[in-house]
């Protein structure tokens, strides 16, 4: 088997890995589109990481960082909703990306793989980077389990039980950059949400718990990943767009599967009336 | 009027002193003086929109005064039960799980705990699936893991029918008395309020009274804010009150008639 087969499988795994729990809360406190504007800044950081003159990546990687403090500060304000807020930031910084590209007339960027991925061009480079921060991501998500999904559930009690709420809300919407970020290079800026969510919504319908959900995320998303690279093989279609498929068809799968754990409870010692 | 807990007069918990809170240039609360002892049950009451739910999070540290202050006990452990809590149907969670963020703790414990706020059997269901009575109860016991010292309820009876609400407040009573807590309620729920408190502060941004139910019930004031017909049904008779509210809830000095006396 070609090097480059086995680095798209492992950068893929690796960015399916870290999406899996990311991908939950993503889900559970419904910053779907938050995690959308963040990918819509991909052009920008490469340009960004072209005028530093660093690995462009790590130039996605930091903008999408950088987007996500800014947004944490400016929804503090409470200027506007945060759907507004998020909708700005999303296309002014995809707008400001295709400018500054088209005017560094020395860089040559490939706007399709930018969109949809180019999985099978990661270089070790790239492999390094999107393995080591899917491990801080996953480390991150672990320290941050309890409190995090203690906010989600009610900001206002977790504070007065002690959970230090703007820190952990801070240190996710970083992971949410970390995971788009190295995303981008599997399946683009156009797609990355749908393998962030779709594998946590597939889990859904399984799951009894939180835990057990972001577990059956990984797994789903890995499955994606594997399956779908291995049909792009097979049948020489694109990567990105065949992962994004797969993962829609356990979601379609899963759908026709009955309801999972005690969804609905039948009181049987209390009465209401 | 002697409340039936009197004896921990000293032993304050929590205590506002002249406590401002303004939203956009608007005081919502104005140099509110109010305290809660341990062994006391103290009820906010007022109309919608009259600060009882900004002093509840002001006193729990989740919102700045804009002036004056709040002294807690040193150490003081509070537990504390939100008006709303909306959970979303995305995220799967048993009753377990919610209550084990709250502390961690064996299940033996939590099997108990539930058990003495009345719904044993709902440990291992869902919480979307229980119904909004069993819902007010696990939030009780989530305030009660942390044995707390201190007892936050914010509307623990909203979606409550009528003869869960006493029986609830029944429940609450006895913790009171098991945990020896200071309990601070929000309610608008005059008539269960006044069988099952020893204190009520009325709020209209400012305190507006202040005192044992019954004696609150005849003040000028309380019949000011909630109208007479509240008042009569209340108590057993009322005075004549020396001010009334302007639409912002400031005090303003009557302009019509004193009421006049009544004997119900």
């Amino acid at each position: 088997m070609d090097d480059f087969f086995l680095r798209a499988l492992a950068g893929g795994i690796g960015v399916a890995v870290a999406a899996g729990p990311v991908g939950c809360f993503i889900v559970w406190r419904r910053m779907v589109y938050f995690g959308a504007a963040l990918a819509h800044s991909a052009l920008l950081g490469v340009a960004l990481g072209f005028l530093l003159g660093i690995d462009l990546t790590v130039g996605i990687v930091a903008l999408c960082v950088l987007l996500a403090v800014l947004f944490v500060l400016l929804e503090r304000q409470h200027l506007l909703p945060t759907d507004t807020l998020l909708g700005v930031l999303a296309h002014v910084t995809l707008a400001a990306g295709l400018v500054v590209v088209a005017f560094l007339t020395t860089l040559r960027v490939d706007l399709m793989g930018y969109l949809f991925g180019d999985i099978l061009a990661v270089t070790d480079r790239d492999l390094v980077i999107i393995v080591g921060l899917a491990l801080i991501t996953l480390a991150g998500m672990a320290l941050l389990w309890r409190s995090l999904l203690s906010i989600t559930v009610n900001e206002e009690l977790a504070a007065v039980e002690g959970v230090p709420v703007t820190g952990v809300r801070l240190g996710f919407v970083l992971m949410v950059a970390g995971v788009v970020a190295i995303g981008m290079k599997i399946v683009g800026m156009l797609l990355i949400l749908s393998l962030i969510i779709i594998p946590a919504a597939t889990a859904r319908r399984l799951a009894s718990t939180p835990e057990r959900m972001a577990v059956l995320a990984v797994v789903f998303g890995v499955l994606s990943v594997v399956i779908g690279l291995y049909a792009s093989l097979h049948w020489d279609l694109p990567s990105g767009p065949l992962i994004v498929v797969t993962a829609a068809l356990f979601f379609g799968l899963t759908q026709l599967w009955p309801k999972a754990g005690p969804a609905t409870h039948a009181p049987a010692g209390v009465t209401e009336s | 009027m002697t409340p039936p807990h009197s004896t921990a007069v000293d032993d304050c918990l929590i205590e506002a002193r002249q406590l401002c809170v303004s939203f956009r240039g608007r005081n919502v609360l104005d140099h509110i003086d109010m305290q809660v002892q341990r062994g006391e049950i103290v009820t906010l009451i007022g109309l919608n929109g009259a600060g009882k739910s900004t002093l509840v999070r002001a006193l729990l540290g989740l919102i700045t005064p804009a002036s004056g202050s709040v002294v807690r006990r040193p150490g003081l452990r509070i537990g504390y039960s939100p008006q709303h809590l909306h959970l979303d149907a995305t995220l799967p969670l048993t009753v377990a799980g919610f209550l084990n963020l709250g502390a961690r703790t064996s299940q033996a414990r939590l099997h108990a705990l539930l058990a003495e706020v009345g719904v044993e059997d709902v440990l291992e269901s869902q919480i979307a699936g229980i119904s909004g009575g069993e819902f007010h109860r696990v939030l009780l016991a989530r305030a009660l893991l942390r044995k707390p010292d201190l007892l936050v309820l914010d509307e623990p009876l909203a979606g409550v029918d009528v003869a869960g609400q006493s029986e609830l407040y029944r429940l609450i009573a006895d913790i009171r008395d098991r945990y020896a807590c200071g309990v601070l309620m929000v309610s608008h729920d005059l008539h269960v309020v006044m069988a099952a408190t020893d204190r009520v502060i009325c709020i209209n941004h400012h305190v507006c009274c202040t005192g044992h139910p019954e004696s609150v019930t005849q003040s000028p004031e309380f019949v000011a804010l909630f109208g007479r017909h509240v008042a009569e049904g209340l108590a057993v008779y009322t005075h004549r009150h020396d001010h009334q509210h302007d639409v912002a809830g400031a005090p303003v000095p009557l302009e019509e008639e004193p009421l006049e006396e009544e004997n119900g």
